[in-house]
């Protein structure tokens, strides 16, 4: 299956260095050491623990917005990323985890009935759920085994779920703050056109098949 | 920043006070950027010397007041106020200032004044947040408040807070505090005092008029529609492990305001 064998990587394109998956993952949670380290120092800001939860959230959308971005980068500029998709989308998992974490413990101090409040009252915790929900199937999945036992065209499938998660995971930024500021609205722009692409791409597909495709040429 | 002299106030609540450097490095003042800490970093260029305050409107001696004659002319009082942000956060934060009923009577408001409208300097080239390519706000920012509320004895313009006169990204030179509403209301560098007849139509209430009422009120029981206002954050209590406190009506100040709104439905006129 595709998804495992990136077949342009030995091709051609831009040379990726390529360097071992485990250095992505050690880096990718630096920001998450970084902010553990300050926060247990009270090093923060005023407002510690909305920093930390803020920040944790930026950068489970920061891994999301890399994930979706690897087949752009493939497909536009032959840049192949691919064997490190697992582990951004991975990373963002983890991100979100720690969010909802700090979310569940150090904001709300696990008070359950005030945390159900604002999961069926407040659209932006309702959608903030979600979208993790949705995640568990993708991180649960993310591995050699779930693919064999899958197959890959289910496993991709269940995957595709990841476009729902991106706009669950903007829609979330944009409802908890106050007016329209930079930040979300240009997340949601850089996440709307990773959608958009794929989606006139898919589009164009159908409307000119590809002579690729040898079963279709057929 | 010049040391202040003040008199103690009954007003004054003696809670723990937020450090100087939360409420110095913690702002909402979108002029200068969205971020709490861009205001801290940003409002330098703010040119707060010489600064005139224009009052006009339906008064009988408008004019132009400098804030240094209203400091001189003022026995400056330090209130000790707790500070409730729509966003669910508070401080408690020693003002210096002198009562906005002062002012009013030195102006001598006509019969039929019923609202005080406030302007913020309006300076693109000193203020950042004014040239953003996203505007935030519809500037300058404007508020407003009932004419009895002005009156209210709580409402002060402040000019310094811990006795120092405040830096720019506390609103220099003078600003609106009125500790029994959201912080918003808390209108900033104010560079106009209009006395109007009707409701000025106010920055937040104009970008999302069911978000953010002209009262403001804080109030646990009418929640914003996007959270709750139940409970509040008190800045530099507990660092990551804060705790959340409930809020109270009126900010806890109900005692000195409640009567401005008996009869009042406070989940229409929020």
């Amino acid at each position: 299956m595709d998804a495992r064998s990136p077949r342009g990587a030995a091709k051609s394109g831009f040379a990726v260095p390529q360097v071992p998956k485990i250095a992505l993952y050690l880096v990718g949670l630096i920001p998450a050491a970084w902010l553990f380290y300050h926060g247990i120092n009270d090093n923060l800001g005023a407002d510690p623990m909305r920093y930390l939860e803020q920040s944790l959230g930026l950068w489970a959308l920061r891994f999301l917005v890399a994930t979706l971005a690897v087949t752009p980068l493939r497909q536009i500029l032959n840049v192949n990323l691919l064997r490190y998709r697992r582990a951004l989308g991975l990373l963002c998992f983890y991100y979100a985890v720690l969010h909802l974490t700090t979310y569940l413990v150090l904001d709300q101090g696990l008070d359950f009935a005030a945390i159900w409040a604002d999961i069926v009252k407040r659209p932006y915790i309702t959608i903030g759920m979600a979208t993790f929900i949705i995640l568990i199937p993708l991180a649960a999945t993310s591995n050699n085994a779930a693919i064999r036992r899958l197959g890959g065209q289910v496993w991709a499938k269940i995957h595709r779920l990841v476009y729902v998660a991106a706009i669950g995971a903007v829609l979330h930024f944009l409802l908890v703050v106050k007016s329209w500021p930079p930040e979300p609205l240009v997340y949601t722009a850089i996440v709307l056109a990773l959608l958009g692409y794929r989606l006139i791409r898919s589009l164009y597909r159908k409307i000119a098949p590809q002579p690729r495709s040898p079963r279709r040429a057929a | 920043a010049a040391t202040l002299e003040t008199v103690k106030s009954p007003l004054s609540t003696d809670e723990k006070l937020t450090s100087l450097q939360d409420v110095t490095s913690y702002n909402n003042y979108y002029e200068f950027g969205v971020d709490k800490g861009a205001p801290a970093t940003y409002a330098k260029t703010l040119k707060t010397s010489p600064w005139t305050v224009k009052v006009d409107g339906l008064v009988g001696k408008p004019g132009e007041f400098s804030v240094e004659d209203l400091i001189k002319s003022s026995t400056l009082e330090e209130r000790i106020y707790r500070m409730r942000c729509v966003e669910g956060w508070s401080m408690v934060i020693p003002w210096d200032g002198f009562p906005l009923a002062d002012l009013i009577k030195r102006v001598e408001p006509l019969g039929n004044a019923k609202y005080v409208a406030f302007e913020t300097a309006y300076r693109p080239e000193e203020m950042p947040g004014l040239q953003s390519m996203f505007p935030v706000l519809d500037w300058p920012y404007v508020e407003g408040l009932r004419l009895d509320e002005a009156m209210n004895p709580l409402a002060i313009l402040a000019v310094g807070l811990y006795g120092e006169r405040l830096q720019n990204q506390n609103g220099a030179p003078i600003r609106l505090v009125v500790p029994w509403k959201y912080g918003f209301k808390g209108i900033k560098s104010i560079t106009r005092i209009s006395f109007v007849e009707k409701q000025p139509v106010t920055s937040w209430n104009k970008q999302a008029s069911d978000e953010y009422g002209f009262y403001a009120n804080v109030n646990p029981n009418v929640d914003h529609p996007r959270w709750s206002q139940a409970t509040e954050r008190r800045i530099g209590e507990g660092g990551l492990f804060v705790k959340r406190r409930p809020t109270l009506l009126f900010n806890g100040y109900a005692e000195q305001v409640a009567q401005l709104y008996s009869g009042m439905d406070l989940r229409k006129f929020y």
